[in-house]
């Protein structure tokens, strides 16, 4: 497909509710999507889950319909297909078994979510320690289950997590949480909004009954994370609750501190970026439909500020509809008319926001971590040695992953620029202001071989 | 490969596939990740860094590239990003890989 | 460490500013360096890291000389800074390659050599080999290329670690080295000394200003009465995962950084300050690449970057004092890594006239006004 109208990237709820909305006005889309099956992180395999897997829960089988929305003959979803490179024009170029190509369209829409915020502490690299999101995957997608597990952090994801290896029949053998009785006051105030989003509450607070029946220990107000492998291969996971010392010994240390926008695609493809202070990231600047800086480029779902799997669906459906309008498939009063519903849904959706954000924020052990912690895991650059560059004058992203080569390994910092940010802000104390790490393109490693054979002009470089 | 996986498979009726881990057979459910097929097996590490630390599958959604191992003669292959199949022939990978594939040393 | 009124301020704390300021501080002097936000331009941040002679002043006599010089000084200097710093930064002088596609460039180039060579007397030593010759020396050269030139002096550093070892090796010497103060006015003051004030707002004196501030030296170049304009230029370069075998060989446009990557540039683009990475160039180097080496195909490209040459009209260093303004300095170059050596020591002595400095009135800025007359 050469001629599209728009090119959705990434198949997760605000790209399948855009690519439906579009297609279903008329526009040929064309979809780009990383995973085998299209769903995203949040509905992972949930067509392949039909039926079986019930424990996954009713709110991750919904996301069914979005993916079956998908079969309309005006969008082609390319699964597989990994996007590693978005310029001006907006062109996009991808690499799918092996080869790359590049197409161009009217409008581009970055749909390409989130990841879990890196959570650093000495130990986090050991076999055995694992993002609670990523045993999550581990669950939809191959039936696995953590066996003798600890989930340790704060966020909802730590009781979903919970709540489906309980049903699974799978219990973890404790909840080591980081939140804090004063934490959770202080979100208090933003209750009032979050009653709009009511429903979500409530499904929390029954995800925390289940725990609670099912008879797992929970630790609040944990700090001092740290993880040694055991000479079985357990993990020993020690911490402090209350000034008291604690450890367990596990088979799976499940960590979590809620997720943040991945900015990656999005910082490369030039669009201005700004820190959200309530949610501790950064996230990409655009107005209420998505659109950004860059002609042509949109943003839309957890991509662009985290808001959960409801205000990404919403969000991409009112994205589809300005994309509509600028094409001329409709004017403004109608676009704004038909927004009218999505956007009571975002409403919703975000109510409830600023109160997860303030009762789960990551404690500052997980921003600027104890000396002796790995901060970049592909380069193997503690946190002693980023304190140290910094000690040598260097305030910016750009001086430290030069002075260290921190970020500049396979994953491109995005493992450790969430805690190199945490680390010049505590170093720094407010002299300097930190701008967002610049991203370059490859936006996922790509073959010399397969990057040659895209020469569109043959020059000799020397 | 002596740690034990840290999960439970539950029983799935789908098609089993056969590859090879350091030239030992491992079986797995067809449609699974390598990652996923290798975590079930064993809980022990899949790669060492350059510096010879033990690593295993992190984040299991392509980002974090910790689960990079030499598949069929291709050395940092995201686990995490290629599915399981038959006769697949995968290696552990041991520090930096070299440029004709596999361990420089 | 409190510095009571260094007497001479750095303007750019780069490869550059660096360098000047450890010569100046190994002669004894109080020396402050004052480096911009940490977005600015910064060749010294993107560059290849090459310490090269080949083909380098073959129509300048004074710059053909005063690279040999520098190449010769590596050895020492990369010693010193170990002692200052700690800091290795992987010097290897073990001769590099200029590779050809097309037998009419190599040609070009040889004569350039010629050139370059009667310049240096018996200093220089180059060879050229046919792409045979090339094969049967190197193995796993790809067939299309048609030949090479050699030069056993030519070689590289780490140059990222360079730039951290200058830094530090500034600090053990007892400069001070202020980053985040951008400079955004130097005034000459009527009893001499100037004064700069900062972006900050805060104001310093100075008694004699050193501007090294690469492509942030024009605007304020002109006020201490210098003519030079340096503009930007692109060179856009690749860096691989890192591979834990050697590759054979060093060229000017393939390198393999000692950490294990390897890179590849050598492209030249007039695109103002745009410093992005382009596809088409992308795509080009990696045909570079595997055209030269096929072995590399499978290796992968992790990231690609455009940074900014700082180039001087005719391309040579400028090293320039103000006529109107005594105790101003302009030093620019592009080649900040490989004349590191010489900026660390013989530029000193004429920043602070102690000794003469026969060829340095070769790089002042008056070659441009007598090029316009002509």
């Amino acid at each position: 497909m050469t001629d599209v109208d728009l090119i959705v990237i990434g198949a997760g709820p605000a790209g399948m509710s855009a690519a439906a909305v579009a297609a279903r006005s008329g526009l040929r889309v064309l979809m780009l999507d990383e995973q085998p099956q299209a769903g995203g992180q949040i509905y992972r395999n949930v067509a392949q889950n039909q039926g079986r897997r019930s424990w996954l829960g009713t709110a991750y089988a919904q996301g069914a319909g979005l993916v079956e929305a998908l079969e309309h003959p005006n969008i082609e979803l390319l699964s597989g297909a990994t996007v590693w490179k978005v310029d001006k024009g907006p062109r996009v170029t991808w690499s799918r078994g092996g080869a790359s190509q590049t197409s161009s369209a009217a409008h581009v829409l970055l749909a390409t979510g989130a990841q879990e915020r890196p959570v650093p502490f000495p130990g986090w690299t050991l076999p055995g320690v694992m993002p609670a999101g990523a045993a999550q995957i581990l669950m939809k997608t191959a039936g696995m289950l953590p066996q003798n597990a600890v989930l340790a952090g704060s966020g909802p994801l730590l009781y979903l997590v919970a709540a489906q290896m309980i049903d699974a029949g799978c219990a973890p053998q404790a909840l080591v949480e980081t939140q804090t009785t004063r934490g959770l006051l202080g979100a208090m105030r933003h209750l009032p909004r979050a009653m709009f989003g009511a429903a979500t509450l409530l499904k929390g607070l029954g995800l925390i009954a289940k725990i609670r029946r099912a008879g797992v220990p929970r630790y609040t107000a944990a700090s001092d994370f740290r993880a040694t492998a055991e000479r079985n291969g357990d993990i020993r996971f020690s911490f402090r609750v209350a000034a008291e010392a604690r450890s367990l010994n596990c088979g799976l240390l499940l960590t979590h501190q809620g997720v943040v926008p991945g900015t990656h695609i999005t910082r490369a493809a030039g669009i201005a970026h700004s820190w959200n202070k309530d949610q501790g990231a950064y996230q990409p600047e655009c107005d209420r439909w998505g659109a950004t800086n860059q002609p042509g480029l949109h943003i839309a779902g957890d991509g662009a500020g985290i808001g959960g799997a409801e205000a990404a669906a919403a969000a991409g459906e009112l994205t589809a509809l300005n994309i509509l309008r600028q094409l001329g498939k409709c004017d403004a009063d109608a676009r704004d008319q038909r927004a009218a519903s999505p956007r009571a849904a975002l409403f919703r959706a975000r109510a409830i926001r600023p109160f997860l954000d303030a009762a789960y924020a990551p404690p500052a052990e997980f921003h600027a971590p104890a000396d002796d912690t790995i901060v970049c895991r592909c380069e193997e650059v503690s946190a002693g040695a980023v304190r140290q560059a910094i000690g040598e004058g260097p305030h910016g992203h750009r001086q430290i992953k030069t002075s260290l080569r921190c970020g500049m390994g396979p994953c491109q910092g995005r493992m450790c620029d969430a805690t190199l940010r945490g680390l010049l802000s505590a170093e720094a104390k407010g002299n300097h202001p930190i701008t967002p790490p610049r991203a370059r393109s490859p936006i996922k490693p790509i073959a010399l071989g397969e990057m040659a054979a895209l020469s569109l002009i043959k020059e000799d470089p020397a | 490969m002596s740690v034990a996986s840290r999960f439970r498979t539950l029983p799935d009726t789908g098609d089993c596939v056969q590859f090879y881990l350091d030239d030992l057979p491992v079986t797995a459910p067809a449609g699974v990740t390598l990652a996923a097929a290798l975590l079930a097996h064993s809980g022990d590490w899949t790669r060492q860094t350059a510096q010879g630390a033990p690593r295993t599958a992190f984040c299991m959604m392509g980002i974090c590239f910790d689960c990079l191992v030499e598949v069929d003669g291709t050395p940092n292959t995201q686990a995490c990003m290629t599915p399981v199949r038959e006769g697949m022939v995968v290696r552990r990978q041991l520090g930096l890989r070299s440029l004709n594939g596999g361990e420089h040393d | 460490m409190q510095h009571s009124d260094p007497e001479i301020t750095i303007v750019g704390g780069g490869l550059v500013g660096l360098s000047v300021a450890l010569g100046l501080l190994s002669a004894g002097r109080r020396v402050r360096v004052l480096d911009g936000a940490d977005g600015d331009a910064r060749a010294s941040q993107g560059n290849f890291g090459l310490i090269w002679g080949q083909g380098k002043g073959w129509n300048f006599a004074p710059y053909a000389n005063w690279t040999m010089d520098a190449l010769a000084a590596w050895p020492v200097f990369a010693r010193q800074l170990k002692e200052l710093s700690g800091i290795d930064v992987a010097l290897d002088q073990s001769g590099g390659y200029e590779f050809f596609t097309d037998s009419a460039e190599m040609a070009g180039f040889a004569a350039q050599l010629e050139q370059q060579a009667a310049h240096l007397n018996d200093r220089a030593s180059f060879e050229i080999l046919t792409g045979d010759d090339l094969r049967s020396q190197l193995g796993g050269i790809g067939p299309e290329v048609v030949g090479a030139s050699f030069s056993p002096r030519d070689g590289h550093v780490n140059p990222l670690r360079f730039l951290r070892a200058l830094r530090c090796s500034v600090h053990a010497l007892g400069g001070c080295v202020t980053m985040g103060a951008t400079v955004s006015t130097i005034t000459p003051q009527p009893d001499g000394g100037f004064l700069l004030t900062l972006a900050n707002g805060q104001s310093l004196g100075a008694e004699i200003v050193v501007l090294c501030a690469g492509l942030g030296s024009t605007a304020l170049a002109r006020g201490l009465g210098f003519e030079t304009q340096v503009r930007p230029q692109r060179g856009e370069l690749l860096i691989t995962e890192k591979l834990g075998d050697r590759l054979p060989f060093l060229s000017s446009t393939i390198r393999q950084v000692d950490e294990g990557g390897i890179q590849i540039g050598g492209t030249k683009a007039e695109t103002g300050m745009d410093d992005s990475e382009s596809l088409d160039v992308m795509a080009g180097l990696a045909r570079h690449a595997v055209t030269v080496f096929p072995a590399l195909e499978g290796v992968r490209v992790v990231r690609a970057w455009g940074a900014l040459r700082v180039m001087s009209p005719d391309g040579y260093p400028v090293y320039a004092k103000s006529a109107a303004h005594p105790g101003a300095f302009l030093v620019t170059c592009h080649s900040g890594v490989t004349l590191a050596p010489l900026h660390a020591s013989v530029l000193a002595e004429w920043i602070l006239n102690t000794s003469p400095t026969p060829d340095m009135e070769a790089f002042d800025e008056r070659r441009f006004a007598l090029s316009h007359a002509a």
